[in-house]
């Protein structure tokens, strides 16, 4: 399945640096995120796109985690050529990951 | 307890304004807030201020001036904005001008100064957070340099007697915590007081976000009434308590969901978010629905401010140019691709020097790239060319190549939009908070 079945997510952008919320529609999916949703998995997604290190941090009493991708947004609002200068599609893009079917994990 | 309701009247510059004139009317508010600057904003107003001594404040702030103030004078709402932006004098003086001529005789207004820091920042050669390089480097192509102030000149504004605060640069949650330092009367260094009202003006800051705007995803993340989405009101408790609401009957919805998209919005690490008044600390946030449109938000936290001061520095970086072209049935992106291919070839035939340049499909590869957008082909694409020059000419050229497609490209190309801009770039730095002197001038309408 893919991660938009059980969450949701928004972008937000600081300089050249962008953030990316994943927040689990149910509490008791937050683990599924924490086990599939790691970091390194989100470079490989964003490879290309994202230039720089990704960090992850958890948020277990919001069901969310928080991921920081640096160097992002290349150059960032300001200075951006891209059409979506402040990177505010790459939630949608995170929500197109797979992760194993919730039927054959529980 | 004595608890206090907050409105957040605009979550961006060019912000709808009918929302606000509901939470005036409906919201049984005590303050108004509006933020209006964004990291861009304050560099684009300074060079609006350079050209015209009496401009480089918000371009709405007269209309939301003028739609709010008599509501607010008679209910008792004090308005706090950042809409001052590279000039709060002449925004107060404005302001002052539409009071007079809505009657609002005694209004009081205040402005807060010292956010424009160039000389400081000129005067010591401070480290680019960004590039790790030197403020200097910049030389003469740096334009402004505004430091984020914290709340406390707007709580001295307000224990003034201001009915409106306008301010510059501070930092956004600031614009709500000066209000609760205020009416609560927390100490500068009651880090979890202040970590708690930074919880809260984040979650307001952005207005619609928290809602229900920028939500909305059909089948999955249904929202109603999106097309009169109403704004969020805070009520905030002595102790720091908080639930987010909205006006009864307006669009949009206030849920867990729509509060824990706001609390992460644009925040690296939830321990540390910096702030000029606390480090404040999201860690442990937890929320609760409490009824319809009724979030409870609790934990939050604070520990003490770093005494140094992120500083927006713009400075001249370069030119753009752009230029849009569409095709539309059978073949389209191949046409599409065609069209990208002569751009790029005239654009080298010609000379247009480039330091940087896109040549993209939209509705193919234009956000992601062609490896995440791997697809089923479109009924129509959008061509799209843009480059970084070093000259306005230039810059003018490459939207010109794009228009060229009209009679020297393929087939059934139309709607050409073409444009050029220059780029102000903004670099970050910390200043110590010792060099920046905040102030606060008040007039009477």
């Amino acid at each position: 399945m893919k991660l938009r079945d059980i969450a949701h997510s928004r972008t937000g952008d600081k300089g050249n640096t962008s953030n990316i919320s994943l927040i689990a529609y149910d509490d008791r999916h937050y683990q599924l995120l924490v086990q599939h949703v790691t970091a390194e998995r989100v470079k490989a997604h964003f490879a290309g796109i994202v230039k720089g290190e990704v960090l992850r941090y958890e948020l277990p009493k919001l069901a969310a985690l928080n991921f920081v991708l640096q160097d992002a947004l290349a150059g960032g609002v300001t200075q951006s050529l891209a059409l979506d200068a402040h990177g505010k599609s790459l939630s949608s893009a995170l929500l197109d990951l797979e992760i194993p079917d919730l039927l054959t994990i529980t | 307890m004595k608890t206090i309701r907050l409105g957040a009247g605009a979550g961006y510059a060019g912000d709808r304004i009918e929302p606000a004139v509901e939470l005036a009317e409906h919201g049984d508010i005590q303050y108004l807030v509006f933020e209006c600057l964004a990291e861009r904003t304050i560099a684009l107003a300074q060079q609006a201020k350079l050209k015209d001594p009496a401009g480089g404040f918000d371009p709405l702030l007269r209309e939301r001036m003028k739609a709010v103030l008599g509501i607010c004078k008679a209910k008792g709402i004090k308005v706090i904005t950042n809409m001052g932006a590279a000039n709060p004098l002449a925004a107060a003086q404005a302001t002052r001008e539409i009071a007079r001529s809505l009657d609002l005789q005694g209004l009081k207004i205040a402005a807060v100064t010292g956010d424009d820091v160039l000389p400081a920042i000129r005067a010591g050669d401070y480290r680019i957070e960004e590039t790790g390089g030197a403020v200097n480097d910049f030389g003469n192509r740096i334009v402004s340099a505004n430091a984020y102030l914290g709340a406390g000149p707007i709580r001295d504004a307000l224990a003034g007697g201001a009915d409106v605060v306008i301010t510059g640069r501070v930092a956004d949650p600031a614009l709500f915590l000066g209000p609760l330092l205020h009416e609560f009367g927390w100490a500068l260094d009651d880090w979890a007081a202040l970590g708690r009202g930074t919880v809260a003006g984040h979650l307001l800051e952005c207005a619609g976000q928290i809602t229900g705007g920028y939500f909305a995803d059909p089948g999955v993340k249904d929202v109603a009434g999106l097309g009169r989405l109403g704004f969020p009101i805070g009520e905030i408790g002595a102790d720091g308590s908080i639930v987010i609401t909205k006006v009864d009957g307006s669009g949009g919805q206030v849920t867990l969901a729509t509060c824990r998209e706001q609390l992460l919005y644009e925040i690296h690490d939830p321990t540390r978010y910096f702030q000029p008044d606390v480090v404040a600390d999201f860690s442990d946030v937890s929320m609760q629905q409490v009824g319809p449109d009724r979030i409870k938000v609790e934990g939050g936290r604070g520990a003490a401010k770093t005494g140094l001061l992120k500083t927006s520095i713009g400075y001249l970086d370069s030119y753009v140019g752009e230029g849009q072209i569409s095709y539309a049935g059978p073949g389209a992106v191949g046409r599409g691709k065609l069209a990208l291919e002569i751009v790029r070839e005239r654009l080298a035939l010609t000379g247009v020097a480039m330091t940087e340049t896109r040549f993209e499909l939209i509705g193919i590869d234009s956000l992601h790239g062609d490896r995440l957008s791997a697809g089923s082909e479109p009924y129509e694409v959008r061509v799209r060319v843009t480059g970084r020059t070093d000259s306005m000419a230039n810059a003018v050229r490459i939207g010109n190549e794009v228009e060229t497609l009209y009679t020297n490209g393929p087939a059934g190309g139309g709607g050409v939009a073409k444009s050029a801009r220059e780029v102000i770039g903004v670099v970050s730095a910390l200043l110590p908070e010792n060099l920046v002197s905040p102030s606060v001038q008040m007039w009477e309408a």
